[in-house]
């Protein structure tokens, strides 16, 4: 049961930074200026890299191989939010989504560092750093913009209202939830949505974009559990269609 | 990426006439005791106008070069792969910046290079125009045209303009590991399956022709450079540099066994020098011109960036929101 409760978390965690790093990495070539297609890059390198190193504890924990968890599941049996599998859409959603998302990420990670599986609050120390950089790359970014113009100050509302309730899908509670508290791997998704509003709160309040009204948003679940928009399925047959040519073959 | 200053058409000297004979003649030989010029220094509107076309071209090739790769990123084989060609292409994005900085140095802002760019008034490495259909495409990409790309790269950073010598220098280093990231790619291709062997093989005989065009016309037929040769704006004969580049490769290819699709392909061993097949020269022009297969859509994808970015680039500019380049 703890063994389970354990992968469960880890699961969902990679899966997220695997995803949205994809996502991210996507931008490359296209980015609105060459320093912003840099710097989505440097994240998504980061978060593949962050997602490698989760499987890798998985897989001493004697799941499968790292290359053969990512590239041969099908969408159901991934665990991560919706808010990282939804396309990039314009400048503005993508910079809204890595706002929300690695403000959470951050809380996410510095809470792990204390996580009682050792090789998990280990890990958690290390991407806690990286996560700096990103999470100061998108709070520079979302209050110049937030600030700036009437159109970036109307794109980055309009995109916020989007992405809220998927953000707080990121919180869904686990099956396991109590298993995990109770063990001391986590301090829990409610927890960590009580300290992230905080965080989205104040840096949104240096902006002019509006506050949000927590109680008016309705948070869209399903992804923890496998339940996923169109967009998963697509994303996932792109990153495999060479590994599938031959999962056999080194590459 | 690329850094080839191929020259396209015959370099108009008469402007020389007009510059204060003293100050060419103290240029000069400040370039012949092999001495750097820099941004403040004096230089003829020839030398200024050459070296920002060249370097602009190598800019544009950085980005444009992402695009056939890039689109493969998403589709890398395994996390290792996966997270080397973003660091990859990245790194090739990190180029233009560098080579767009340096030309500003020269007095065009990045924002008139791009837009000549997209209006075609100013060109890109012609091997960009072909698509990369296979993952093995993309690894041709990374392994031989970045060879390519060094072959030139490390010829120009001997150059005689200060602030383009440094960017290459770094950009060298980069490249380094870009070849090795291809070099590994292609083993793994050339000592795998039958499948992979096949899918390699198919991508030397598609690329092998625009990686022959890659160094530009035969010295045969090419505009006079002389001027530019002794002003170290070029630095080898794109004769001299395609045979530097067989030299290294063909060996290598051949050892891993594939073939190159041209029988006529070999080393004379009195000269010392590599005979083949002339190239298509004419194909070439008509696809510097704007005919080759995906001329249409590597500029198409450029513009719609630019434009979706347009918002972007304005806000930051707004007195509220002074940019800071990110740290990430
Ligand atoms: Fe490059
Ligand atoms: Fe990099
Ligand atoms: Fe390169």
């Amino acid at each position: 049961m703890k063994e389970v409760a354990l992968k469960e978390l880890l699961y969902k965690i990679a899966d997220d930074q695997l995803i949205l790093g994809h996502r991210n990495s996507e931008w490359t070539g296209f980015g609105p200026l060459l320093e912003e297609d840099i710097a989505f890059s440097s994240m998504a390198q980061d978060k593949v890299g962050q997602s490698y190193a989760l499987y890798q504890l998985l897989n001493q924990l004697g799941e499968q191989e790292p290359d053969t968890v990512a590239f041969m599941r099908n969408a159901q049996q991934f665990h991560n939010c919706q808010l990282v599998e939804l396309p990039n859409g314009e400048y503005d959603f993508s910079l809204i989504r890595h706002f929300l998302f690695d403000t959470a990420e951050a809380i996410r990670f510095d809470l792990l560092s204390q996580s009682s599986y050792q090789p998990l609050a280990d890990l958690a120390k290390k991407i806690k750093g990286e996560l700096q950089y990103h999470t100061l790359h998108a709070n520079t970014l979302i209050k110049k913009l937030g600030s700036a113009t009437p159109e970036s100050i109307g794109r980055l509302q309009n995109s916020l209202d989007i992405a809220l309730p998927y953000a707080l899908g990121i919180f869904e509670p686990s099956p396991f939830e109590s298993s995990i508290i109770a063990e001391g791997f986590f301090a829990g998704e409610a927890e960590l949505q009580k300290q992230w509003i905080l965080k989205v709160d104040a840096l949104l309040a240096q902006t002019q974009l509006k506050p949000i009204s927590w109680p008016t948003v309705k948070a869209i679940y399903g992804g923890r559990n496998g339940q996923h928009t169109e967009h998963l399925q697509p994303l996932l047959d792109e990153m495999s269609e060479v590994f599938k040519i031959d999962p056999t073959a080194e590459w | 990426m690329y850094g080839g200053g191929n020259t396209f058409e015959a370099i108009r000297t008469d402007s020389l006439a007009q510059e204060d004979p003293e100050k060419l003649a103290a240029f000069e030989a400040k370039i012949e005791r092999g001495e750097k010029i820099e941004p403040t220094d004096w230089m003829p509107a020839l030398y200024r106008k050459q070296l920002i076309r060249m370097i602009e071209q190598h800019a544009h090739s950085e980005i444009i070069g992402a695009l056939p790769e890039g689109t493969w990123i998403t589709r890398a084989p395994g996390f290792k792969r996966k997270l080397s060609l973003m660091a990859k292409v990245q790194d090739e994005v990190g180029h233009a910046q560098l080579l767009y900085s340096a030309a500003e140095t020269l007095g065009k802002t990045r924002e008139q290079m791009i837009d000549d760019l997209l209006s075609g008034k100013s060109k890109y490495s012609n091997i960009f125009n072909y698509p990369a259909f296979t993952w093995a495409d993309s690894c041709f990409i990374s392994w031989l045209v970045d060879a390519g790309a060094i072959v030139n790269q490390l010829a120009n950073a001997k150059g005689s303009y200060g602030p383009y010598c440094r960017a290459l220098e770094r950009i060298c280093a980069e490249e380094s590991f870009h070849l090795k990231y291809g070099h590994h790619c292609v083993i793994f291709l050339a000592t795998g399956t039958d499948k992979q062997r096949q899918m390699f093989q198919e991508a030397i005989n598609r690329w092998w022709a625009p990686m022959m065009h890659f160094f530009g016309p035969s010295d045969k037929i090419s505009a006079h450079t002389e001027i530019l040769m002794k002003w170290k704006v070029k630095m080898g004969t794109n004769d001299d540099m395609r045979n530097q580049f067989l030299d290294m490769y063909v060996p290598k290819i051949w050892e891993l066994g594939f073939t190159l699709p041209d029988p006529n392909l070999k080393k004379n061993p009195t000269t010392n020098k590599w005979e083949y097949t002339e190239p298509d020269w004419e194909e070439f022009k008509r696809v510097i011109n704007g005919e080759g297969p995906c001329n249409k859509e590597r500029i198409e994808v450029r513009r719609i960036a630019e434009e979706r970015g347009r918002w972007v680039r304005e806000a930051l500019k707004a007195p509220q929101a002074a940019y800071v380049t990110p740290l990430a």
